[in-house]
């Protein structure tokens, strides 16, 4: 049941990328273009999926168990570090270049739009690259950060 | 500046919204777990993979959801008009970006902003600002290197 519903919650997520326009890199260069001629839909995207998600967080915040029972696995963290800056303004510069981030780049993968397999291998080269990173660097300090 | 009203699709980016806020309290209130993309995906490149199912399974759903998609509905416009060699930076660096910051537009932007966390919203705020930057830099002031 638990896999089911994992299933059917990208799949739906999914839904939502292709049919805000979102999976569209077009769309979301045209929003993220505010001295060209501006499209604010992605704003509205934004309101919609945090105003739907937030009583389901404030009712997951409270509980240790998922109402399935698996465990309740929240961010725990709260420090506001380096890491954290540099990696989202780094993110960012990526996100602005092609008008894909992660969620609708694998949305986009099975169309047929060859351009996306680049993306997204590289995508999966820059994440290895930092697993290979964190290693060494745990090898190196003697303990994951 | 200047609004494309001609562009904005007011009721479908609502509606979209509300269908990426459903899978993401679907996920967190069956599953347990935080619908962000750059996470999910990361965590399947790690030699040990824990609760591999459920994230696996999503990342599934989310592939398979155009094909599942153009069964009742036309397919949605998909325009990419970067030219490969940047698309190949653009992804090494949201791949390296979102692993460092720990999250991406649905991780942060989404479900951070939803549990009201104070880290997500300095994620969102800065990877909002440097696309604006970039958008801004790659289309006006070297506008021939895209157009």
């Amino acid at each position: 049941m638990n896999r089911l519903l994992a299933f059917l919650a990208g799949l739906l997520f999914g839904f939502g990328l292709l049919l805000s326009g979102m999976a569209n890199p077009a769309k979301v260069l045209a929003f993220l273009d505010l001295a060209g001629p501006w499209d604010p839909s992605l704003a509205l995207v934004m309101v919609g999926a945090i105003a739907t998600a937030l009583p389901a967080f404030q009712l997951a915040r409270r509980r240790d168990r998922s109402l399935l029972g698996a465990p309740m696995q929240l961010p725990a963290r709260r420090s506001l570090d380096r890491r954290l800056v540099a990696g989202s303004l780094v993110f960012g510069v990526g996100w602005g270049l092609a008008g894909f981030c992660p969620g609708p780049a694998l949305t986009v993968l099975l169309t047929g739009h060859g351009k996306v397999l680049v993306f997204v291998a590289f995508l999966l080269l820059g994440m290895g690259l930092f697993e290979r990173l964190e290693a060494s660097a745990s090898h190196t300090s003697g303990g994951r950060r | 500046m200047t609004v494309d009203w001609s562009a904005f699709t007011p009721a479908s980016a609502l509606a979209g919204g509300v269908l990426i806020g459903l899978a993401s309290g679907l996920f967190v209130l069956a599953d347990g777990r935080v619908a962000g993309i750059s996470g999910l995906l990361g965590s399947l490149l790690r030699p040990v993979r824990q609760w591999v199912g459920e994230k696996a399974l999503f990342v599934l759903g989310l592939v398979l959801s155009p094909l599942v998609w153009s069964l009742w509905a036309s397919p949605p416009a998909i325009e990419i008009n970067t030219p490969w060699p940047l698309l190949a930076l653009a992804g090494l660096l949201v791949g390296l970006g979102s692993r460092y910051g720990a999250g991406c537009t649905s991780g942060h932007g989404v479900c951070g902003l939803a549990r009201l966390s104070l880290r997500s919203l300095v994620a969102t705020v800065c990877f909002m600002a440097t696309g604006f930057l970039t958008v801004f830099v790659v289309r006006h002031l070297l506008p021939e290197v895209i157009r």
